[in-house]
């Protein structure tokens, strides 16, 4: 299937841990005061689970998935991502792990607004060196995958919400990742696109793809396979959904 | 693939967004373009005809008066009148080796030109052949300034100014026809060629007829000169030059080598100087006031340049998140500003080269005095790429900084931008 990660791939790591954290923290110095957001995380994440994290506003849980998803870095511990330890890269080698290992979505689908919806997808595929042929027919079917073949050529401001989220799911797939991150991909979204998306996401894990995903919703939690409560930086509870088999 | 074909890709895709931001970065580089083209342009015109004007006289020659004598000598009375006698010309050649060339030269006003039945009343230049080299009356082809044998032989013949040419014989060619100067027939040899004249004695040149000296002295009895021009074989030899005549004709004329009062002179090579720093301080205030038009061209482009960035600060952070590199988000910045840098350029240097050649063809059209003193507008091309160089560079830098911080920042604080 299409929409199935990279098969028969080992993982460098070897045990199949795609997220592998230890004793992680993490401090923003905004000069007169420092927050500790993280406060020594340790964590696995194998791979083809599903997992949501949930706890309150302000509990750390956009700090740790943006650490997961390369966006920044970690002010003190080790991660190694996929086998690959991610403390000490420059700049340059973090845009290359997440432009080949991780796709991310936003609460606020962060498209490019001055291109299509086409190009914006398209773009990650860019940045890998993709051909032009390989880049039409990736984009094509991630299109048609996500249910959107007859939107391709509008911009995001001619897209609905939910449209908006599967634009950006067809973007974060683009170059096949080995993680899929979403922090409250949902949160801006009316019920029924809330829904729609989740299933998206079902389907994703159903076909192998290694989720984490941060949401405030537990119903929508208990519909993932693992638990992960975060609170004050730290996590306070790990467990498996009736999901889990 | 190549990275330059990535990053030229990326800058064709980002060069479809921000039309308004870049339509006012594009107008503000023309905008500055076109002003310091314009206003150097004049500058660089007015300066020309400054020095065409300056030469007009003559170069580095230096006129000689004969004035009134202000110290008592030798027993003479201070006050006494002093006049020079033709002969001097041919004392100072001998006795002053520095002068190369020299001129006698008798005026006479209100004489009566006329030929057919055109009258005019004109002065009237009696002069030796040095005269026309030394004067800067250079004759239109097909004429000639007067000669030795002119002189030699007390001809009667003339060398006529333009306008009065032109006053006098309309569009027929002067060179050949009679003209009479007080009744008394002459031939005419040459007419001068237009010239831009800025020092004058007893009128432009372009207004009298030359005769020869010989001739002039016979036809109104004349027996002293009006004045004597002399030139050095190099002009820093004037100062020198002058301090002779002092001596050499105070020698003759019993006054004290040390009367300023005795002698007055005017060193065109003096004044040409002058001219010059002139037209050096009017360029200074130009420059100085394209200067700051420049920058004002600039810090408009810079403000508009950071605007741009600050308002992609969220789009470059989604980019990185994507996983461009540093340099596929500059790459096609600085593509960017090098296109609008380019573009508006053109845009200005090509609007300014135009009206830099309209007003040029203007100026021949209107044919007014004040204009063509002015200079016709000169475009240099130094100055416009020097311009567009100094207004791309500031939009560059303006444009690379910070979008270099925001390359420079973890993606997930860029992302916090709004
Ligand atoms: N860039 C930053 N600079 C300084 N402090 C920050 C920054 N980002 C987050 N914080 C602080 O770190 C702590 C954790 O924030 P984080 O955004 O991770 O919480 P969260 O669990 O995602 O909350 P929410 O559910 O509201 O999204 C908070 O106290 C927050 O104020
Ligand atoms: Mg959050």
């Amino acid at each position: 299937m299409l929409f199935s990660p990279k098969n028969g791939k080992k993982s460098n790591g070897g045990n199949g841990e795609i997220i592998a954290m230890r004793a992680l923290r993490k401090v923003y110095d905004t000069g007169a005061i420092q927050v500790e957001a993280l406060r020594g995380i340790d964590l696995a994440v194998h791979r083809n689970e599903f997992v949501s994290i949930v706890g309150p506003s302000g509990s750390g849980k956009s700090t740790l998935l943006n650490i997961v998803g390369c966006l920044d870095v970690a002010t003190e511990g080790s991660y190694l991502l996929d086998g690959e330890e991610v403390a000490g890269l420059d700049l340059d080698q973090l845009a290359d792990i997440r432009n080949r290992k991780v796709g991310f979505v936003f609460q606020s689908f962060n498209l490019l607004p001055h291109i299509t919806a086409y190009e914006n997808v398209e773009m990650p595929l860019l940045f890998k060196g993709a051909g032009a042929r390989e880049r039409r027919e990736r984009v094509e079917t991630l299109f048609e995958q996500v249910g959107l073949g007859d939107r391709m050529h509008h911009r995001p401001v001619e897209l609905s919400g939910g449209q908006m989220q599967r634009v950006a799911i067809a973007r974060a797939l683009a170059c096949e990742p080995a993680l899929l991150l979403a922090d409250e991909p949902t949160g801006n979204l009316d019920t029924t696109s809330g829904k729609d998306i989740l299933g998206l996401f079902e389907d994703l894990a159903e076909r192998g793809h290694t989720l984490v995903l941060i949401t405030h919703d537990m119903a929508l939690a208990e519909r993932t396979k693992r638990i992960v409560r975060i609170q004050d930086g730290r996590i306070v509870e790990d467990r498996p959904t009736s999901q889990a088999a | 693939m190549l990275r330059a074909g990535l990053i030229f890709k990326l800058f064709r895709r980002g060069a479809q967004i921000q039309r308004k931001r870049m339509a006012m970065t594009v107008a503000a580089i023309a905008w500055g373009t076109l002003s310091i083209v314009l206003l150097l342009s004049f500058g660089e015109g007015m300066k020309r005809s400054f020095s065409k004007g300056s030469k007009g006289l003559g170069e580095g020659i230096v006129v000689v008066w004969a004035n009134a004598t202000s110290k008592a000598f030798e027993g003479f009375p201070q006050g006494r009148n002093l006049r020079f006698h033709p002969d001097d010309v041919a004392l100072v050649r001998a006795t002053i080796p520095e002068i190369v060339s020299a001129s006698g030269e008798m005026r006479r006003w209100g004489n009566n030109l006329s030929h057919g039945r055109k009258s005019l009343t004109k002065p009237v230049i009696g002069a030796e052949p040095e005269y026309g080299e030394l004067r800067n009356m250079i004759p239109v082809e097909g004429g000639r300034f007067l000669n030795v044998r002119d002189e030699t032989e007390k001809r009667r013949v003339a060398f006529v100014g333009d306008e009065l040419a032109e006053e006098l014989f309309g569009e027929k060619d002067p060179v050949g026809e009679t003209l009479l100067i007080n009744q008394v027939p002459f031939t005419v040899v040459g007419v001068l060629k237009k010239k831009i004249q800025m020092g004058m004695y007893g009128g432009p040149d372009s207004n009298v007829a030359v005769i020869p000296l010989s001739t002039f002295r016979s036809l109104f009895g004349r027996v002293y000169l009006s004045d004597m021009v002399v030139k050095a074989a190099d002009p820093a030899e004037n100062e020198t030059i002058k301090k002779r005549l002092f001596e050499v004709l105070g020698a003759k004329y019993r006054f004290d080598p040390t009367d300023e009062r005795a002698l007055q002179m005017w060193d065109t090579h003096e004044s040409q100087q002058v001219t010059i720093n002139i037209s050096l301080g009017i360029q200074i205030f130009l420059g100085v006031i394209g200067g700051l038009t420049l920058l004002i061209g600039g810090v408009g482009v810079a403000n508009i340049m950071y605007a741009v960035v600050k308002h992609r600060t969220k789009e470059i952070g989604v980019q990185m998140a994507l996983g461009a590199r540093r340099s596929y988000v500059l790459g096609p910045l600085v593509l960017e500003s090098l296109a609008l840098t380019a573009f508006g350029g053109a845009i200005g240097v090509g609007v300014g080269y135009g009206l830099v050649r309209l007003l040029g063809f203007l100026q021949t059209k209107a044919n007014s005095e004040a204009l063509e003193f002015m200079g016709a507008p000169t475009f240099s091309p130094a100055i416009a790429a020097t311009t567009v160089l100094l207004l791309g560079t500031i939009g560059f830098l303006a444009g690379y900084f910070p979008s270099r911080r925001a390359v420079a920042i973890q993606p997930a604080e860029a992302l916090r931008y709004e």
